[in-house]
């Protein structure tokens, strides 16, 4: 059975790809080059592919809390490595300095 | 005997996210025995070419990196000797009786680096179960599975202060410096390679502003062949790789990076020159470490300097 295949927008950077449910976004970012400056050790151990979801259902994998903590996840920002799809999904690269 | 006090670095323990996910990247894909689980549920595992009861030790955590990096030495009169030397040099330290959190080891020193690390010394370990022959000995005890790394080899470690930490390991522990890179200043050390006998590195010390951090760990592969193996197990298995394969100018190795299911890096590296004490030091400009690290590149990829767990 071929995986299921979501559409992923980063409006913030105009970028629009697709993302398999059994792969990682970071997976996704990668081949579409959307952000190379994400790319790090693809395990949630680095912390260097935070993202914030605006909008999507997703599936999430194990994350570091040295990197994200469990107030960061209710408020939907990840690891874009530890992240799955589970619908079309809007994304934030996540900004500390915008935070407020 | 010639080689004394520090023997070699032959302990890790690091820290995982997903246990499962971790002992079948190390015992599967690495190629490393599993030894057993301690009381509380870390696990214990060696490379086929150890004698030692375990070289690696999983943690599962709620952060991926490293808890400490042990070495190993001549006596326990040396150990008793390392620990009047770590006194008047300062660092704290703790004596942790044997066979307590680490199974099969005997008393250990444990000394806190100004990086935030922790370098664990000990004199005594049992003999694992299963180790190279010894009488009319196979080259292997048995067919190595996967990649089959035959021993723990080094660490990159970085942190703060690690002028500091370098000194320690000269100073107290009669390291070697094998190689060293400069800052753009050319004066200050960004990066030490030190060796306690004939190794290019048991360990290698960068200086960044986090403590504590772990870069990579080095396993041992025998050459170019092992290292084309071990590439192909990581793509046929979807292994997240960092770079290579590839050859550093530091040390001559032969390479690739990866990461482990938690997104700490390890290497399997082969060849690179032996190390004498009576070597000068070899020294690289900031402006040439592309070379030093991506020889046949010559420039580092986006996230090698700055992905640590």
């Amino acid at each position: 059975m071929t995986a299921r295949r979501y559409k992923v927008e980063i409006p913030g950077l105009g970028a629009v790809f697709f993302c398999r449910e059994d792969e990682s976004l970071l997976h996704a970012i990668r081949r579409a080059g959307a952000a190379p400056g994400l790319i790090g050790c693809f395990g949630g151990g680095c912390g260097r592919c935070k993202v914030r979801l605006l909008q999507g259902q997703v599936v999430t994998g194990p994350m570091s809390r040295a990197h994200i903590s469990e107030a960061d996840e209710a408020a939907g920002i990840f690891l874009a490595c530890r992240v799955y799809p589970r619908g079309p999904l809007q994304l934030a690269l996540y900004l500390p300095q915008a935070e407020g | 005997m010639a080689i004394t006090g520090v023997l070699r670095s032959g302990l890790m323990q690091l820290r995982v996210l997903d246990m499962d996910a971790a002992v079948k990247h190390y015992v599967d894909y690495l190629g490393m025995d599993l030894v057993g689980k301690t009381d509380d549920g870390r696990v214990m595992l060696k490379c086929w070419d150890e004698f030692d009861h375990h070289c690696f030790v999983l943690r599962l955590a709620d952060t991926a990196g490293m808890d400490l990096m042990g070495f190993k030495v001549e006596s326990d009169a040396y150990l008793d000797h390392l620990e009047r030397e770590t006194k008047a040099f300062g660092l704290p330290y703790k004596i942790i009786p044997a066979n307590t959190d680490q199974p099969g080891f005997g008393r250990r020193l444990a000394v806190d680096l100004p990086t935030g690390h922790r370098f664990d010394f000990y004199a005594n370990v049992e003999m694992a179960a299963e180790t190279p022959g010894l009488k009319n000995p196979d080259i292997y005890p048995k067919t190595p599975r996967g990649m089959g790394v035959s021993c723990f080899d080094h660490a990159l470690l970085y942190g703060p202060n690690s002028a500091e930490a370098v000194r320690y390991c000269t100073q107290v522990m009669k390291m070697g410096v094998v190689e060293r890179a400069y800052l753009p200043d050319g004066e200050n050390v960004l990066c030490t390679w030190l060796t306690s006998a004939n190794r290019t590195h048991d360990v290698a010390i960068l200086e960044y502003d986090k403590p504590g951090k772990l870069h990579h760990v080095g396993f041992k592969l025998e050459d170019w062949t092992e290292i084309g193996k071990a590439a192909d197990i990581i793509s046929i298995n979807d292994i997240a790789l960092d770079a290579g394969p590839m050859r550093h100018g530091v040390t001559r190795g032969k390479t690739i990076y990866f990461f482990d299911p938690s997104g700490n890096r390890d290497e399997v590296y082969a060849g690179g020159y032996a190390y004498y004490p009576d070597m000068p030091v070899r020294e690289w400009d900031f402006d040439q470490i592309g070379k030093g690290i991506f020889y046949y590149t010559r420039e580092l990829n986006d996230a090698f300097l700055s992905v640590v767990t």
